[in-house]
């Protein structure tokens, strides 16, 4: 049997021959950055390289670092490995990593979602050997709407404060939901208001990136002018004093999450919209059907029941650990 | 039209009780008479008899939703519901059509008992595919039983009381005891219900608010009296038209389970309620709540059981005397005719729950540390003027319990949660040391516990669970035995069916004492000297 193009050691996903990691959780000497995610865009590699739309966050958020970027379908060999970004969907700027060695084909999946959100450009599946799959949301009980149905829910949800004299208030990933929402959301209903992390963000965007506008709450917003618009916020804002500005307010959460209905009870919020960044069940098959992959690595999530369940259908799968948080649960992301 | 379905979701989609309350009166104010009905009992934990398996409701969801069933177990038993769950996987269909009443479908379900394993399936596969997620999710509810959907009892009778006019009392009232939604109308229920209907009917409970201030802020000490807080079952034994029932606080009529009560009431007058506590008795002492589990659960209780496990009932208060209804007098008026009562009966089945008079505070903190050894679980704090009230209402009735007993376990297995915690385990079971037969020390489960870390904190442990497992048993992984935790707990009893030895009641987290290793963890010995005998 050949020896694996990519391994999973104690640093992160590795190339052997090229001498290159890819979403490295430990220091290494180069990585290749799937998405500006923190959990796949760690501090302290020496050269990174990613897509030209990540730079701009990762460097946001990392500071003065080595970076190089490479655009999607760019080839490039590094010991006579060929590697190439493809579009994952995820998230504005979020690759796919293809690897070709001696004619096989190994791709790295980082996150993905396959429906075209208006903001990342849209995922595009690779053929390949060996796919490595995330499967942050691999359960039957994962089905996502479509995002037009989603969108119009919370549009729903935004005039109905509005009629109540309430703010709206969703809480949302600063970087990619936040995004997601801004760029899809009826303006003609009102403004929207950002919490810091996430306007921090749309600026950096904005510079290579039209989005509309969005209004930063500040020590002068007053409540008033909150009344009928909608604020978006990290979800570490929950129960925060700095929510308690917006009263008289409706809490509500947008993640994939929200498919259960403890979820959102547990968390005391009023509203819960399944949007998710990440492929639901069907679009996860759907996606190893189109890569024509033999062999399947699950990580992340529910990839020990995944992993079984391709078993059972005639794929040769197993299971990688990795480190990645659980972004949607905790929403400690930036 | 605004159907039970899109009550649920109503209610579902808020946090926020003004909001809850409306859709219950939008609710109440249009649906049919007999879907009303159907809504008041399912509100109040009745529902209709199971027809279906359960077990046989998974092997067709798990087919329609073309998965195998090991994965439809595996998405069971990580959204943590069953009715949750099908409704999640079986497909959905986008055709609308006029959806069945709440009614029509309970009538339909009670029907599926009498079809064979073919016509069950297709029934179910038909009415699946034609429903939208709620309507699905209401509809496997209905199957599969148990209702709890974030309506209290309270919110109910709040929002029929807001649509009918009547008072929300004589609502919680009306709708108590053991009345047939089949048999019954809205009209008998709530509008113009029979005096004869209350024959049957316990008086709503009063309940008492945890003591959340400090106790010198209750003004006068000598404006309250104190009784132990039993720790059995609260329950009202009613004596009228010579019969005789009992009726737990759960609304449960338990009168077989204890013929020796219903005995005793047969030399009580007619026109007499009385509210107490059942307590497990025995040669003349107080026994733990796990004697008390062995007269439950049993349909008919043998002889041998009534002989090893006897109860009393302990007396708190009269509600009924004479067949008025004093609820309206105060605590001490109630309380005389009481102490006149269990003098006059004289029977060793009827005991009063003494009530003590302080009068200074530091006496009052005193009677509450002697409570463990009192088999109490605490002081209750009454007021003396209160008047019996309907639910928990704060002011008059306080309820101060004992601080937990706390023990140091070591944890030695793991399953997933629920929900938003499914892909955390956070379900786990702790160990205490034994010392075995050869003189080795080994560990033995004492006690699961799920709840009292912070999020944080769980992904921590989780974390270590997933570096740490063993072995794997299906959804369960044991795990190396290195993390210590604090674990609380109210009562504690020994119990042979327990491999510790001991029985312990709500077991919960108290803190993770990262500061100690699984040496410093306590025995099993150092557990049962907590026990008082
Ligand atoms: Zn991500």
């Amino acid at each position: 049997m050949k020896k694996p193009l990519l391994v999973f050691n104690q640093n992160g996903i590795y190339c052997p021959i090229a001498k290159i990691y890819m979403d490295a959780w430990r220091p290494v000497d180069k990585v290749i950055i799937s998405h500006a995610h923190a959990d796949h865009s760690k501090n302290g590699h020496k050269h990174y390289l990613t897509h030209p739309n990540s730079v701009p966050i990762v460097k946001h958020r990392l500071g003065n670092i080595n970076i190089e970027s490479k655009e999607w379908g760019e080839k490039f060999t590094i010991n006579g490995v060929q590697f190439s970004l493809h579009p994952a969907g995820h998230i504005i700027g979020s690759s796919q990593v293809r690897v070709e060695y001696k004619g096989d084909v190994w791709v790295y999946s980082g996150d993905y979602k396959r429906e075209n959100d208006g903001i990342s450009t849209p995922f595009e599946p690779v053929k390949c050997n060996t796919f490595i799959t995330e499967c942050t949301f691999g359960l039957p009980a994962f089905n996502w709407e479509k995002q037009e149905i989603v969108i119009n829910e919370i549009n729903d949800f935004w005039e109905e404060c509005k009629s109540n004299h309430q703010t709206a208030v969703i809480f949302a990933y600063s970087l990619g939901k936040a995004q997601r929402l801004i760029a899809n959301l009826n303006l003609d209903i009102g403004k929207i208001y950002t919490h810091g992390a996430v306007e921090n963000l749309n600026e950096v965007i904005r510079s290579y990136k039209n989005l509309p506008k969005t209004y930063r709450v500040t020590r002068e917003t007053k409540k008033e002018d909150l009344i009928g618009n909608l604020v978006i916020a990290p979800p570490s804002t929950h129960g925060s004093s700095w929510l308690k500005k917006m009263v008289p307010y409706v809490t509500s959460s947008s993640s994939g999450w929200m498919t259960f209905r403890g979820a959102r009870r547990r968390r005391a919020i009023d509203r819960g919209f399944v949007l998710s960044d990440h492929v639901d069940w069907k679009d996860l098959i759907q996606t190893i059907k189109d890569t024509e992959a033999k062999n399947i690595v699950c990580t992340h999530g529910y990839k020990n029941i995944f992993s079984k369940y391709l078993n059972e259908n005639g794929y040769n799968s197993f299971i990688e650990n990795t480190p990645f948080e659980e972004e949607e649960i905790t929403g400690n992301n930036v | 039209m605004f159907d039970f379905a899109d009550l649920v979701e109503q209610i579902d989609k808020t946090n926020k009780t003004n909001l809850k309350v409306e859709a219950l009166e939008k609710f109440f104010s249009s649906a049919s008479d007999e879907d009303k009905v159907w809504a008041i009992a399912l509100f109040s934990s009745k529902r209709p008899k199971r027809s279906v398996k359960t077990s046989d409701l998974r092997v067709y969801a798990a087919e329609i939703a073309e998965i195998p069933l090991w994965l439809f177990e595996e998405s069971y038993h990580i959204v943590g519901d069953l009715a949750e769950t099908i409704a999640l996987l079986v497909p959905e269909s986008k055709q609308s059509i006029e959806p069945p009443t709440l009614t029509q479908l309970i009538g339909e379900i009670k029907d599926l008992k009498k079809l064979d394993e073919v016509k069950q399936k297709a029934y179910l596969t038909n009415r699946w595919s034609h429903l939208n997620y709620y309507s699905k999710f209401v509809f496997n509810k209905l199957i599969t039983g148990g209702f709890r959907i974030g309506v209290s009892q309270k919110l109910m009778t709040k929002s029929i009381a807001n649509v009918t006019g009547i008072d929300q009392d004589t609502i919680a009232y009306q709708i108590m005891g053991d009345w047939d939604p089949e048999e019954t109308t809205y009209n008998q229920l709530i509008l113009s219900p029979s005096k004869e209907d209350f024959i049957y009917k316990p008086y709503p409970f009063y309940l008492a608010n945890p003591l959340d201030q400090d106790l010198r802020k209750l003004g006068s000490c000598s404006e309250w009296v104190y009784e132990n807080k039993w720790d059995g079952i609260r329950a009202q034994l009613i004596k009228r038209n010579n019969e005789i029932m009992i009726w737990s606080r759960g609304e449960e009529l338990i009168s077989k389970q204890f013929p020796e009560l219903i005995e005793m009431g047969k030399f009580l007058s007619n026109g007499t309620v009385i509210d107490g506590e059942i307590l497990p008795f025995k040669n003349g002492k107080i026994g733990s709540f796990n004697d008390l589990q062995k007269r439950l659960g049993r349909k008919n209780v043998g002889k041998t059981t009534l002989e090893n496990n006897p109860v009393i009932l302990k007396a708190y208060d009269l509600l009924e005397s004479n067949d008025l209804d004093i609820r309206n007098l105060k605590y001490i008026d109630r309380r005389k005719p009481l102490k006149k009562l269990v003098l006059f009966l004289n029977n060793e089945k009827l005991q009063l729950s003494e009530y003590y008079i302080f009068n200074n505070w530091n006496d009052v903190e005193e009677a509450h540390s002697q409570s463990r050894i009192n088999k109490s679980e605490g002081l209750m704090i009454k007021n003396i003027n209160a008047f019996y009230k309907v639910g928990r209402k704060k002011g008059d009735w306080w309820k101060w319990k004992v601080d937990p007993l706390t023990i140091d376990a070591v944890l030695t297995y793991a399953m997933r949660g629920h929900g938003r915690r499914a892909n955390l385990f956070t379900d786990y079971t702790f160990a205490l040391w034994k010392t075995n037969d050869n003189g080795d020390r080994e560990l033995v489960t004492f006690a699961k516990a799920y709840s009292g870390l912070t999020d944080k904190e769980f992904k921590k442990v989780d974390s270590f669970i997933k570096k740490n497992t063993l072995e794997r048993f299906g959804p369960v992984r044991s795990v190396q035995p290195k993390l210590v935790f604090e674990i609380a707990f109210e009562g504690i009893a020994n119990s042979s069916r327990h491999k510790s030895g001991v029985a312990v009641r709500f077991p919960r987290i108290l803190r993770w004492r990262q500061d100690k290793t699984i040496k410093d963890a306590n025995s099993i010995n150092d557990l049962k000297s907590l026990i008082h005998e």
